[in-house]
């Protein structure tokens, strides 16, 4: 069985990309500066600015590491600049993102200075650009795009229909053998018996719920009045959803109703098999998302009820609102509106195959509306303070 | 034009598509099925909260999307507004 073919960048390790970035990736916040003046200098290239990458250490070191490296080795990116302050951790991310057999090359600005890196690399970036420019896309199976799903602003209108959507399409999806992935660890509270009871195995079972409690043990150590001491909050309360229950509930409806999830993914770490897969990620979106870019996914599903923004450098971020409201007084930042099913004049299967065919379309080409926006947040994960 | 859906057969409440006044008997739709189905409401249910389905007495489980999401605190009938005065979650 297939979802059809779409058309796809065929990297050097066989996975398969949806964009061709070459990207002018930043090792440290220092090296940000340089990274948009080659971005400036040489049309077509992205770069990718943030705001660590010095005095890390430890576990927290090791999940910068992996998420530069996973965001340089991701599909979407056919080439890439790495340009940090000093040598040694600047190779430690071109190595990394060389084992993918993609064309990077590293810079590093002492002894250099900016204008002497900047030119250097930019050189080498017009170079990459020419020749990311001329790869062509191939037709590929739909399951080999690998889909993330995360919902954000939700309201009630995510629960009946926006994420029921998203549910249905990762169960067509899962079922021809794609690779997708859920996570939002924190949301899950209130559901976490049954999401732990929705693993392929008991022992993946219980290492979801080890990782759920581990998350939830840090909230409640550190939690204050502004994260809602209670759950549901008053917003939800008002919007009518009663119990922490329900709102889980509606938040899981994402990943459908047969899948189920084969593994348990660290932040930024890449599945290593087809099939559903939970990932230990932050809730905020914008973390969340650039956690999955990371870890090689190259396309999300983004169900809100009223009107989360975000959008990712590298993986395009598919939007979808069940809510009218929403799509009418924020409709550029909608792809896909499917508040028919409130009215009764679409099923969830429908909608299903809807947001599957708005996949196929900005696998073939199509901006999410976040693309043509703008929207490029690239945010790290950071657990804890820096030396 | 139907005034709120069911997610499933087994559920014991249903969700208000658009706001439904005391004494409408609002049209709905079971979103597996497809089925229609009409209950009288008993009260003003705004959009996005629960009317019961059926009549539940104090300790009896609600059930949406097919999962418990709380008990009944306060008796109600069919057709009543479900909400944080008769509906707690078991959790606290």
């Amino acid at each position: 069985m297939s979802l059809g073919k779409v058309l796809g960048y065929r990297r050097e390790n066989g996975r398969v990309g949806i964009r061709n970035h070459v990207a002018i990736l930043a090792l440290d916040d220092l090296s940000n500066a340089a990274c948009e003046a080659v971005a400036n200098n040489v049309k077509g290239t992205l770069a990718l600015p943030h705001a660590y990458g010095r005095l890390q250490f430890g576990e927290d070191l090791m999940l910068t590491f992996r998420t530069l490296i996973g965001i340089g080795s991701n599909p979407n990116v056919a080439a890439c600049v790495v340009i940090g302050i000093e040598p040694e951790w600047t190779k430690i991310i071109v190595d990394g993102i060389a084992k993918t057999g993609k064309p990077v090359t590293g810079f590093g600005i002492e002894r250099t200075g900016d204008i002497g890196t900047i030119a250097a690399a930019s050189r080498k970036a017009k170079e990459f650009v020419q020749w990311a420019s001329e790869l062509q896309k191939v037709e590929v199976d739909l399951s080999e795009i690998w889909v993330s799903v995360k919902c954000g602003e939700s309201d009630t209108t995510s629960g009946l229909a926006s994420n029921p959507t998203v549910g249905n399409a990762i169960d067509k999806l899962v079922a021809v053998g794609a690779t997708c992935s859920f996570g939002e660890t924190s949301e899950i509270t209130g559901a976490e018996m049954v999401c732990k009871e929705r693993a392929a195995t008991p022992e993946v079972g219980e290492k979801f719920y080890a990782t759920w409690k581990a998350y939830d043990d840090f909230i409640q150590e550190f939690k204050t009045d502004d994260l809602s001491g209670s759950q549901p909050t008053k917003g939800n309360i008002r919007g009518g959803l009663t119990t922490i229950e329900e709102k889980a509930f509606g938040n899981l409806q994402k990943i459908g109703r047969k899948a189920r999830y084969m593994g348990v993914l660290g932040p930024a770490e890449s599945p290593t098999g087809p099939g559903l897969w939970f990932m230990d990620t932050s809730s905020a979106a914008a973390e969340a998302v650039t956690l999955w870019a990371a870890a090689g996914f190259v396309a999300h599903f983004f169900p809100t009820g009223q009107g989360n923004i975000i959008g990712n450098p590298v993986e395009p971020v598919i939007k979808l609102s069940a809510n009218p409201i929403t799509c009418a007084t924020m409709s550029e930042h909608i792809d896909y509106d499917c508040s028919a099913i409130l009215r009764g004049e679409m099923t969830l299967d429908q909608s299903g195959d809807n947001l599957l065919d708005m996949l196929r379309r900005t696998c073939n080409g199509r901006l999410t509306a976040a693309e043509s926006l703008g929207h490029r947040e690239f945010i790290i994960t950071k657990l804890y303070r820096s030396a | 034009m139907i005034q709120f859906l069911v997610h499933e057969k087994a559920d014991t409440v249903g969700v208000a598509t658009v706001d439904i006044k005391a004494g409408e008997t609002a049209k709905g739709l079971y979103m597996d099925s497809q089925a229609a189905v009409e209950v009288q409401a008993l009260d003003d249910i705004p959009l996005g909260h629960k009317i019961a389905m059926q009549a539940q007495a104090a300790g009896d489980t609600v059930l949406k999307y097919g999962h418990d999401i709380g008990k009944v605190v306060a008796d109600f009938k069919k057709g009543a507004h479900v909400h944080t005065q008769n509906l707690k979650t078991k959790r606290w």
